[in-house]
């Protein structure tokens, strides 16, 4: 019932290693990676190419055509939402500063002088919006602590 | 069969307990967010290998209501944010409170 039989089979178990592969690399991108944008950028790994590889292999080895649409229905799902859901989350991380803006090449949302270069861009949840303050110079008087001490 | 199934699960397993790390590090709650994401995507993947390698259509439409699940979850939490941006604007003080000097050691 569950072995492998076939060159389809074959196929099919390669296309399930390889998105596993994919979900190993995201969690291995979203722990090393620095900010929420990088880590956004791992985590669609598996969103994407690692469901689709996965649910391209699970049609192949399922019989039916039922479980085949479901398995569709999932990866049509899967590639119209992913990009809704990183839009509004690179949006806000934006917003609210979770950006390391020295790792920008391209920074169309910068305006100005006021925007900050000395934040890390990995700040808790209650850091503050646009505006910096007193959150950007104690992170400009952190930066140069860490520099003394380094 | 059982080295395949094992290697699968043993990929899909260190991949969720990677992304169980930055759930629990984490330091903005966006992060937990997307973490949360990856984890369920993982966990949708998940179910999808065993109906693969078993043959087991059964847990072919939970596979459904995880990955919406998973989009629902995050945009909620994101619009979340995005309101207490909003309400955050009326405490913060002065940006100017800090003249822009000696702003050349940040290389990293």
């Amino acid at each position: 019932m569950s072995g492998i039989d076939g060159v389809a089979d074959g196929i099919a178990i390669v296309l399930v290693l390889l998105g596993a592969l994919l979900c190993l690399t995201a969690g291995l991108g979203l722990v090393r990676f620095p900010d929420v944008l990088a880590r956004m950028h791992a985590g669609t790994k598996p969103q994407v190419l690692g469901v689709l590889l996965i649910m391209v292999g699970g049609a192949i080895r399922l019989q039916g055509w039922s479980a085949t649409w479901m398995l569709l229905l999932v990866a049509v799902f899967q590639m119209l939402t992913a990009p809704v859901s990183a839009h509004m989350i690179s949006r806000v991380a934006y917003r609210r500063r979770h950006v390391r803006r020295d790792r920008l090449l391209v920074d169309e949302l910068h305006t100005g002088e006021r925007s900050d270069r000395v934040y890390r861009g990995d700040e808790p949840a209650d850091a503050p919006p646009e505006e910096p303050g007193r959150a950007l110079a104690e992170s400009r008087r952190e930066e140069q602590a860490e520099d003394g001490a380094g | 069969m059982t080295a395949v199934s094992w290697a699968a699960y043993l990929l899909l397993g260190s991949g969720a307990l990677l992304t169980l790390v930055r759930l629990a590090l984490g330091p903005s709650l966006l992060d937990r967010v997307v973490a949360t994401d990856t984890l369920l995507v993982i966990i949708a993947a998940g179910l999808a290998v065993h109906a693969a390698l078993q043959r087991d259509p059964t847990v072919v439409p939970v596979l459904v209501v995880v990955s919406l699940l998973a989009f629902v979850g995050s945009v909620s939490v994101a619009r979340y944010i995005g309101g207490m941006l909003i309400h955050s604007h009326l405490g913060t003080e002065s940006p100017d409170a800090e003249p822009p000097a000696g702003e050349t050691g940040e290389s990293r």
